[in-house]
């Protein structure tokens, strides 16, 4: 029985994100903001295919995958053509997909490139633009459904699908990929991850040099990882028994978390590739590439660099917080008002980010404004609230929303800093526990049960300085008395 | 001793089937008979062009020189009423298709 | 009043806005004669008549009160029915598209409205412009009007039927391999292909998007200039459209064409040529050099393989455009709703589409398939570069280049109908225009017992000036060669 190591594993991802930021579609000038509304309200002539109908390319598309190509080291092709790409499907009004390609003539946006991940390079085999379809749904599951629904408001949509080597070796590592993917393309303002259905991805995994396996209908990054694993751990189990496995194409369902095999007739697909005579080439100057990568705003590497040396952050620190252009942001604007940045990034990092995976959100879904937390670092400063209720209340915040001081007040966090009032409860507690002080006048461990006491008491209030001092006088006074 | 097999320049019924498939065209058996007889000529006739050496010529996709044409990123109305009452079938707001399985 | 039908359009349209002519009374006869003869010839699809009067009237009353009108004023025009008109039915000759309404219009048919003219119906056509002959149309065929028992030739067929039978002053039709010249020269009437990328392809339903192009069939020369002056401008909806000032191309009607080199194809005379067509177009050419012209002949070897290599990159482009027709968002859909997407869509596309149809969506598939797309699809776009280089060279020595529109006189309903490939051949003289995009034109040249012969003319792309000037000189002193059919 052979085991297989993760070095022979290779796991290659195409990936589809739209063009968010651009307020039409890719070919007509429908609104390209069709989130949330009725079926097919968001169609025109155009989009919809109807006969007669022509595309005409939306300039800002161009100049917003031009960015892209940059931003992923790739080079762009001086004189770029579009392809149709020809297959039958109710969400394709056309019954093709004008996108590009990379053979037989064709001349995609850009070839090349690659994204750093954790010091490895993954390399981008090519970048291009082409048009989303609509979207199908069912009265059940696609299996029992008796009919299907068609909403094309999504058709003709602006994507940029990139297609990476197989680079990859384990499953994280995709995951790691598309969250840097999504990351600079946040950066670059040109698309916005956290829109649903904006970025979907295709996986292909080959194990130990076998034949390659496509997973398609994988919704998002998350699911990209759980897919892979499935995958993994179902090849395995057949190569163990001795199965081969073939080429082939596998659809993720999300429900059950398995990869069903399309066993139709949709392997024998044959897309006919060819120039689309509707639309002629476009040439991308030199000039022009140099011009949009003088406006491009800071991408996350840089972003990165720029925090370890402004603020001073640890490196793990920055690289955290530049994994996503929410959190990058939200630090960034709690730095304009608090002067701890480190401090920041530590809770930002820590218990915001545990927050997020818990729950399964995005920051924006957050109710809390930097000034929450910064509020919150002023009263720790203070000395009104301990590091451990510090804790409590961002729990609090992160649930309600409400401001530090308001949830101070009501559930009566503040730090009890009375002294009187301190060693009236020591008393107490060394009354109800004479074995411990007598053991605490030689082993520390006691002293720690009594702090315990204490803690618990007075549920944690207590600022542990005060109290730690409070008991070890009451303690030597008591010792005193002994042995007097 | 090498044999040369020269390639048969035509389309066999099995590959028009295959194509009629991947055109989405159902064809019957009578059809299937009559267009692979149509066909073959045709196909027969188109061979003539292998004989033109086209070695190094490049292709004429476009025959104008027209590059670069846009359009702005502005948005104009929909037409969605007209277009959608057109759909031979629907369901609520969907356009409605056969099953998928 | 129905002398007026047969006036040419450029004569109507003085008539009307000097308020001599009525432009109610004058649509009003044209759809009389529509009545008379429409039954016999089978021009049109959809006729349009309540529109038509209606609008005649909004014209008649523009003029009463004074106020500007566009240069098509009141004229009676007939669509080729694959070009969108809002509102009226556009079938391209399909039972596919049979009840097809399109909610918007081509670009050519704004342009037409805007200039005052006056829509009368919608032409029949081979069925998705793919024919020569108009007798793949779903709707029965046209015939032609010089003898009903022949083509009008196609697929333009029908636009060119209701010019030479007066049921329309001006047409539309639309040429991918011949559709607009081929009916013109059947029919004895001017028809221009103009250079690809002049008139907008917006609302002209695609057969093969990158050979094909909107033009006017017309009476005479005049009123070919001054319907393409109205359709041939930018259109921001087409990204194939050239970006150049509108012209107005009556301004290149000039009787002078003296010093113009004339290049005589040599292979437009090929085998297949019918002698009649030949004697008919060597007289046109020597009444051209009479005239002042030069004639010289030249050989443009690889004119051979023109048409083969048309065939296979209009079937592989339609193959590709008529995907779309499933059923779903329009057109013919079966009524049977218990099969899966997939045999619904085979269904739908079997009993809605023609023969010819079908075989084309076929070839053209198999074209541009794994295996094959080198060999046909590729190959036939390398000897498109081939064809063009060499129409590059005989331009440098010559201003026009001519020879015959059709290699036949109109033949027969139903005579070459069964086999495919002898229809196909039929089209040899007028394929190269459209694989090197640029203007052509057909003007009636004589006749042969009693049937039309076409003098073809092309000239480099966007010098339709010269085209126009050629065919107007040769018109004006030769007006009896373009008669239309007399139905006193």
């Amino acid at each position: 029985m052979s085991k297989i190591k993760s070095a022979e594993i290779k796991i290659g991802l195409e990936v589809h994100c739209q063009l968010t930021n651009l307020k039409t579609k890719l070919f007509c000038s429908c609104s390209s903001d069709y989130r949330g509304e009725e079926p097919n309200t968001h169609i025109c002539p155009i989009c919809m295919g109807m006969p007669g109908t022509l595309p005409v390319l939306n300039e800002k598309a161009l100049e917003d995958a031009i960015m892209v190509a940059i931003a992923l080291n790739s080079e762009i092709s001086d004189r770029m053509l579009f392809f149709r790409k020809n297959y039958f499907y109710p969400d394709m009004p056309k019954n093709f997909q004008i996108s590009q390609y990379d053979k037989a003539g064709g001349v995609p946006l850009a070839l090349g490139g690659y994204i750093h991940i954790n010091d490895k390079r993954i390399q981008i085999r090519r970048i291009q633009l082409e048009e989303d379809p609509g979207k199908l749904s069912y009265d059940g599951t696609i299996e029992s459904s008796t009919h299907t629904l068609v909403d094309y408001n999504r058709a003709g949509i602006a994507l940029i699908e990139t297609v990476t080597e197989p680079d990859m070796e384990t499953p994280k590592e995709a995951r790691q990929f598309l969250e840097k993917l999504r990351s600079i393309l946040e950066h670059l303002g040109i698309s916005d991850g956290s829109l649903e259905g904006s970025m979907r991805c295709d996986a292909n995994i080959s194990l130990k040099g076998g034949k390659r396996v496509e997973i398609k209908n994988i919704s998002s990054f998350k699911e990209v990882e759980r897919g892979l694993n499935f995958e993994i751990t179902r090849q395995r189990s057949l190569i163990e028994r001795g199965i081969t496995i073939g080429q082939e194409t596998r659809h993720w369902d999300e429900v059950r978390r398995i990869t069903i095999s399309l066993r139709t007739k949709e392997e024998e697909q044959d897309y006919r590739y060819f120039p689309e005579p509707d639309l002629i080439p476009f040439i991308i100057l030199k000039d022009q590439i140099k011009e949009i990568e003088r406006k491009m705003p800071e991408l996350p590497d840089e972003r990165r660099r720029r925090f370890i040396e402004q603020y001073n952050l640890p490196h793990q620190n920055a690289e955290i917080l530049t994994r996503s252009k929410a959190m990058a942001d939200f630090f960034e604007e709690c730095t304009k008002l608090y002067e701890k940045p480190k401090e920041i990034s530590n809770w930002l990092i820590g218990e915001f980010l545990s927050y997020l995976h818990d729950k399964g959100i995005e920051i924006d879904e957050l109710r809390l404004t930097p000034r929450h937390l910064v509020d919150m670092l002023r009263f720790i400063d203070e000395g009104t609230i301990s590091r451990k209720m510090a804790r409590s209340l961002l729990q609090e915040m992160l649930l309600t929303g409400k401001m530090p001081d308001a949830i101070i007040k009501e559930k009566r966090l503040e730090k009890i800093l009375d002294r009187e009032y301190v060693r009236n409860i020591v008393e107490k507690i060394l009354k109800e526990n004479p074995q411990a002080v007598k053991d605490a006048i030689t082993d520390e461990k006691a002293i720690n049960y009594l702090m315990g006491k204490l803690m618990k008491a007075t549920e944690g209030k207590i600022d542990p300085k005060i109290a730690g001092e409070i008991i070890r006088e009451r303690l030597s006074e008591l010792a005193k008395f002994a042995i007097s | 001793m090498i044999i040369l097999v020269e390639r048969k320049k035509g389309i066999s019924k099995k590959e028009i089937e295959h194509v009629a498939w991947l055109a989405r065209i159902e064809i019957s058996k009578n059809e299937l008979e009559l267009f692979s007889k149509q066909l073959n000529d045709i196909l027969a006739y188109f061979a003539k062009i292998d004989k033109v050496d086209t070695e190094n010529i490049p292709p004429s996709y476009h025959v104008l020189d027209l590059v670069n044409v846009f359009r702005k990123d502005d948005v104009k109305p929909s037409l969605p009423e007209e277009i959608f009452q057109i759909a031979p079938q629907t369901k609520e707001k969907f356009v409605k298709a056969p099953r998928m399985a | 009043m129905s002398r007026y039908i047969e006036l040419p359009a450029y004569e109507i349209v003085d008539r009307i806005k000097a308020h001599e002519l009525m432009a109610e009374d004058y649509i009003a006869s044209l759809y009389e004669r529509i009545k008379r003869i429409e039954k016999d010839v089978h021009a049109y699809i959809t006729l349009t008549e309540d529109l038509a009067i209606k609008k005649a009237r909004e014209i008649d009353k523009k003029i009463e009160k004074g106020e500007k009108t566009g240069r098509l004023c009141g004229v009676g025009i007939a669509i080729k029915d694959n070009i969108c008109t809002k509102g009226v039915r556009t079938t391209c000759a399909s039972h596919m598209l049979e009840k097809f309404i399109p909610p918007y219009n081509a670009t050519v048919v704004k342009s037409i409205e805007d200039e005052d003219g006056i829509i009368l119906g919608k032409a029949n056509m081979d069925e998705f412009a793919m024919g020569s002959s108009t007798e793949h149309s779903y709707f029965g065929p046209t015939h032609n009007p010089w003898d009903l028992k022949r083509v009008p030739g196609g697929s333009s067929g029908g636009s060119a039927a209701t010019i030479a039978s007066s049921m329309a002053t001006l047409a539309l039709g639309s040429d991918t391999g011949g559709s607009i010249r081929c009916p013109a020269s059947f029919c004895s009437v001017v028809g221009l292909k103009p250079t690809y990328g002049l008139v907008s392809r917006f609302g002209l339903i695609a057969y093969a998007n990158s050979l094909e192009q909107i033009g006017p069939i017309t009476k005479d020369v005049r009123d070919c200039a001054l319907l393409l002056s109205c359709i041939a401008s930018h259109d921001p909806l087409d990204s194939t459209s050239v970006n150049k000032p509108q012209e107005d191309y009556t301004n290149y009607l000039i009787d002078d064409i003296n010093g113009i080199k004339i290049g005589v194809i040599r292979e437009f005379f090929g085998e297949g040529t019918q002698d009649s067509v030949e004697k008919g177009v060597w007289d046109a050419i020597l009444k051209l050099e009479g005239l002042g012209a030069n004639y010289q002949e030249i050989s443009l070897k690889n004119l051979h393989y023109a048409l083969p290599s048309y065939y296979i990159i209009a079937m592989s482009e339609a193959s590709s455009n008529l995907a779309r027709y499933d059923g779903l968002r329009y057109g013919y859909r079966i009524p049977d709703k218990s099969y899966d997407w997939s045999t619904v869509y085979s269904k739908d596309r079997r009993f809605g589409f023609g023969f010819e149809v079908k075989r084309r969506i076929i070839l053209g598939t198999f074209a541009l398939s794994a295996g094959y797309y080198n060999e046909y699809y590729l190959k036939a776009q390398k000897i498109r570069t081939l064809i063009k280089k060499d129409f590059e060279m005989a331009f440098k020595r010559f201003d026009v280049l001519i020879g015959p529109t059709m290699p036949i006189l109109p033949f027969r309903i139903g005579e070459k109908v069964q086999d495919p490939l002898e229809m196909y051949m039929c089209d040899v003289d007028t394929v190269p225009a459209n694989l090197v995009g640029m203007p052509s034109i057909s003007i009636p040249c004589g006749f042969s017992m009693g049937l039309p012969i076409g003098l073809q003319m092309m000239a480099p792309p966007f010098k339709e000036d010269l085209l126009l000037r050629v065919a107007f000189s040769f018109q004006r002193n030769y007006p009896t060669l373009a008669r239309l059919r007399n139905y006193e």
